[in-house]
């Protein structure tokens, strides 16, 4: 493990009424860290999604039967939030949103969570091997490099 | 453990959904029956009030998206108020602000299915 990385970890059953549990482990985590209350919210919601996405997809809503694996790894320049689960995977370069305003028109319920994810966090990826394990990753910096406010703090420090 | 409780209140033929605690994926469903059974009474004028709500994630919102269909060809509506500035970010990032009706007070979502002109949901497209 790098130097000044540390890990928490929480292994639970795949219900969706542990997703309360869950949001809450994640959000005490992000607090302790740092992060401020919206971007504490953003990451909960985000890891919220992915793990709702697991319950009700990759394990076919079998309550229970399967554990799901938060694991969050935290440096000094960024948080990172893996969720890994053990059931079937999906092709997330099929999931694409290109306009919001045509996709809700639509009525279309699903892929919601995904956009959110991509949205509220800095980098989402995934590792799919269907079958065997799926992971998605996501990652938000404690410092927003797009912000302006930063640029400066950051020439400051110079 | 509640983590989610509807508390609906009918005046006159508006029906005003109170909505507490925490909307995810294990407690929309609840919503979607309360929905149900307001679609299946023929009571379509729906107002949805945020304000004790602590947390949505888009099953949530999936709820919402999965039954205006069916309401406004009831001639009704869904329209939203009080919602916190956390709880509207969320609506706001998927953007339901162009679709839906979404409104400081009660009042005003009252006053939206009371006029015609206010029921076009463009009064309130922030563009």
């Amino acid at each position: 493990m790098p130097k000044n990385e540390m890990t928490y970890c929480l292994r639970i059953p795949s219900r969706t009424d542990n997703l309360e549990l869950i949001r809450e482990f994640v959000a005490r985590v992000a607090r302790k860290v740092g992060f401020d209350e919206d971007d504490v919210g953003k990451i909960e919601l985000a890891c919220d999604e992915a793990c709702s996405n697991v319950i009700k997809h990759a394990y076919e809503q079998k309550n229970g039967s399967q554990s799901l694996d938060v694991v969050i790894r935290v440096d000094l320049k960024k948080l990172t939030l893996v969720v890994t689960d053990h059931g079937k995977g999906f092709d997330p370069s099929k999931v694409i949103v290109p306009d919001m305003k045509e996709y809700l028109a639509q009525l279309k319920v699903g892929g919601l969570g995904i956009y959110l994810m991509r949205t509220l966090m800095d980098k989402v990826d995934y590792d799919i091997k269907p079958g065997v394990r799926n992971q998605v990753k996501m990652v938000k910096y404690f410092i927003d490099k797009k912000s302006s406010k930063v640029v400066k703090a950051d020439r400051n420090e110079e | 453990m509640d983590t989610f409780t509807i508390q609906r209140q009918d005046k006159d033929e508006f029906s005003v959904l109170n909505l507490f605690g925490f909307l995810d994926a294990h407690t929309a469903p609840e919503l979607e029956k309360q929905l149900d059974q307001l679609i299946n009474e023929g009571r379509c004028k729906i107002i949805v009030n945020f304000a004790n709500l602590n947390y949505i994630s888009s099953a949530g919102l999936g709820v919402f998206m999965g039954k205006i269909e069916t309401v406004r060809s009831m001639n009704g509506d869904i329209k939203m108020c009080k919602m916190t500035p956390k709880i509207f970010r969320v609506f706001d990032l998927l953007g339901f602000p162009t679709l839906y009706d979404i409104v400081q007070e009660e009042e005003e979502a009252v006053q939206l299915f009371a006029s015609k002109e206010g029921s076009s949901r463009r009064a309130y497209d922030r563009t």
